[in-house]
C-alpha cells in the first residue's frame, strides 16, 4: 500500500482555561491512525468525545500539544501540522487540505457564486475553470440560479450550507476534512453530497469526516475510528 | 534577510524616556500576507506602527526592507530623501483619522493625483483619468472628483484615503484602525473593499486593530501585544479559536458574538 496522505501519531490535546483558575480539559490523548488515498475515515463517538477538535487539529485550527500530524503535500513533501509554521500551514491549506464546517462564515456583499469560485481560485484553478466549476456545483446542490449572485447572508440555513459545501469541495485538494456537512440538508441534497464524497474518494482524495446521520455515514465511510478510544485517562 | 521576505523587523524597541512604547518586537512579512497586530490601547501596537512607518526612530532594533529593485536596505540607515520616496511610492499608510491621511482642502482628485505627481507623473489628463479610475474602484461617485474631502462622510474619507494610497501601486500598506469610528454598515463595506483590493493587488498589509473580527476577516497571521511586548503570535484562526496565553483568552472571551 502507498504511503498514507494523513498520519496521526500519538496526538494529544488539552485546553487550559486561564480564566477558570487554569482548569485543564483533556480533549484527546494518544490518537494514532492513518488515512490513505481513496479512504473516508469517519470519526465516531458521542458528542463531546473530541471529534470536532481532532478535525480542527488536523487543519491546524487548534494546536496540538503532543504527537505529530503528518500530511503529505504533493508527491514527496510531508508537513507536520503540529510543528509547522503559520506560513507552512497556510500553504498546505491552499494546495492540499480543505475543511468543510457546519456553517458558512458569511462575507458581506459577496455573491454566492463568487464565494464558491474564489475558493476555487485560492485552490489553484484559473478564473474561468473556477467559475465553471462553481456554477456546476451550485446547480448540483440545487441552489436556485436566481440566488447565485446574491450574498448568502439572507439565505436559509440549508441554502447557506449548500453554498458552504460547494465552496469546500470546489478546489482539487487531496485531503478533505468534513465536520457534519450534511447536518441541515434535506434527503435529496444529502444524496448529492454522498455522491460528491464518493467522487472525491474515487479521485484519490483522503477524507476524514463527522456524520451523525447513520445513513450518510454508512454510505460514505470506508472505516469508522471510535474517538472514545482516545479519551485521556484520569491521573491515578 | 530570509528568501522571499518583504520586510523583517528585529528587536524593535521604543522608549519614551522611561516609559515603554514597545519592547523587542521581531517579525517578518511576505508579499501578499496580511498581518494583524491586536491589543488594547496602551499595548504598544500604535507605537510599533509609528516606528515601522519611520515617523519615529526606534530606541533599538532594525527593519530590513526589500526594495523594488531587489536590494535589501536597512530602513533607518536610508537617508531622509530616499526614505521619503519609499513612503510615497512603495508604501501606503491608511490612518484611523482620515484628516491626518488626506489633505482636507484639496479636491478628491487632487488627493489621489498628488501621490502620482510625487512619483513624476506630469500629464494632467492622465492624472485625472487615473484619479477617476481609482475613485470608482473605491466606490466614490466620479462626479465628486472636484469636491473637498471636508464635504465627505467618514466612510467616503476612508475610501478616498485608500485610493490615495493605492494609486502608486505600493507593495506594503500599513493600516491603523482603518474602520474604527465608523458606523457598522459603513465598516462592513470598507472591510469588504479592503479585502478585495488586498487580494487583487497582492498587497502585504500590516494592520493594527483592537477589533478581533476585523483581524479575522482580513488577516492571515496575528500578533497579540500587551505592555509593549508580543505575547502570542500565529495563524489568525488558530490564535482566535485556540488562544494559549491568559491575556489572549481574555481578549477573545470578551468579544460579544453577534
Amino acid at each position: 500500500m502507498r504511503d498514507p496522505l494523513v498520519t496521526l501519531e500519538n496526538v494529544s490535546k488539552t485546553f487550559t482555561l486561564h480564566l477558570r483558575e487554569g482548569t485543564r480539559l483533556d480533549v484527546v490523548a494518544d490518537v494514532s491512525f492513518d488515512v490513505h488515498a481513496g479512504e473516508c475515515v469517519v470519526l465516531g463517538g458521542p458528542s463531546g468525545a473530541g471529534k470536532s477538535s481532532l478535525l480542527k487539529m488536523i487543519y491546524g485550527n487548534y494546536r496540538c500539544d503532543a504527537g505529530a500530524i503528518r500530511v503529505r503535500d504533493g508527491e514527496d513533501a510531508v508537513v507536520d501540522v503540529a510543528r509547522a509554521t503559520p506560513r507552512e500551514v497556510m500553504r498546505l491549506r491552499r494546495t492540499t487540505m480543505g475543511y468543510v464546517s457546519q456553517f458558512l462564515r458569511v462575507i458581506p456583499r459577496v455573491g454566492a457564486r463568487d464565494v464558491v469560485a474564489a475558493e476555487g481560485r485560492e485552490g489553484g484553478l484559473d478564473a474561468a475553470a473556477a467559475d465553471a466549476r462553481a456554477r456546476a456545483l451550485l446547480a448540483l446542490m440545487n441552489l436556485p440560479e436566481r440566488l447565485w449572485e446574491l450574498p448568502p447572508a439572507t439565505f436559509s440555513g440549508g441554502e447557506q450550507q449548500r453554498v458552504n459545501i460547494a465552496r469546500g469541495l470546489i478546489a482539487p485538494r487531496r485531503v478533505l476534512l468534513l465536520d457534519e456537512p450534511t447536518a441541515s440538508l434535506d434527503a435529496a441534497n444529502r444524496a448529492v453530497v454522498i455522491e460528491l464524497i464518493r467522487e472525491k474518494r474515487a479521485a484519490g482524495c483522503a477524507l476524514v469526516g463527522i456524520f451523525h446521520d447513520a445513513d450518510v455515514r454508512d454510505a460514505v465511510a470506508t472505516r469508522v475510528v471510535d474517538v472514545t478510544r482516545f479519551r485521556a485517562r484520569p491521573a491515578a | 534577510m530570509r528568501e522571499g521576505a518583504l520586510l523583517e523587523a528585529h528587536g524593535l524597541t521604543k522608549h519614551y524616556g522611561s516609559r515603554v512604547g514597545c519592547t523587542d518586537v521581531s517579525f517578518d512579512i511576505f508579499p501578499g500576507e496580511v498581518l494583524a497586530i491586536v491589543g488594547e490601547s496602551g499595548s504598544g501596537k500604535s507605537t510599533l506602527l509609528s516606528v515601522l512607518s519611520t515617523e519615529m526612530e526606534p530606541t533599538a532594533g532594525a527593519v530590513s526592507y526589500r526594495m523594488r529593485g531587489g536590494s535589501v536596505e536597512s530602513l533607518f540607515d536610508l537617508d531622509e530623501a530616499r526614505r521619503r520616496v519609499l513612503m510615497r511610492t512603495d508604501w501606503g499608510f491608511i490612518r484611523q483619522d482620515a484628516r491626518q491621511g488626506l489633505r482636507m482642502r484639496v479636491s478628491a482628485g487632487g488627493n489621489v493625483g498628488e501621490r502620482l505627481m510625487a512619483i513624476g507623473e506630469r500629464h494632467y489628463g492622465r492624472i485625472r483619468a487615473t484619479a477617476e479610475d481609482w475613485l470608482s474602484r473605491v466606490e466614490i461617485d466620479v462626479a465628486r472628483i472636484d469636491d473637498h474631502p471636508i464635504t465627505f462622510s467618514g466612510g467616503m474619507r476612508q475610501r478616498l484615503q485608500i485610493a490615495r494610497n493605492l494609486v502608486t501601486r505600493p507593495r506594503l500598506v500599513l493600516m491603523d484602525e482603518p474602520t474604527s469610528g465608523l458606523d457598522v454598515s459603513v465598516q462592513a463595506r470598507l472591510l469588504d473593499l479592503i479585502r478585495g483590493l488586498v487580494a487583487e493587488l497582492g498587497l502585504a498589509v500590516i494592520i493594527v486593530t483592537h477589533d478581533l473580527a476585523v483581524a479575522r476577516l482580513l488577516s492571515h497571521r496575528i500578533m497579540v501585544m500587551r505592555h509593549g511586548r508580543v505575547i502570542e503570535t500565529g495563524l489568525t484562526d488558530q490564535v482566535l479559536d485556540d488562544p494559549r496565553e491568559p491575556y489572549t483568552q481574555l481578549l477573545v472571551s470578551s468579544v460579544l458574538a453577534a
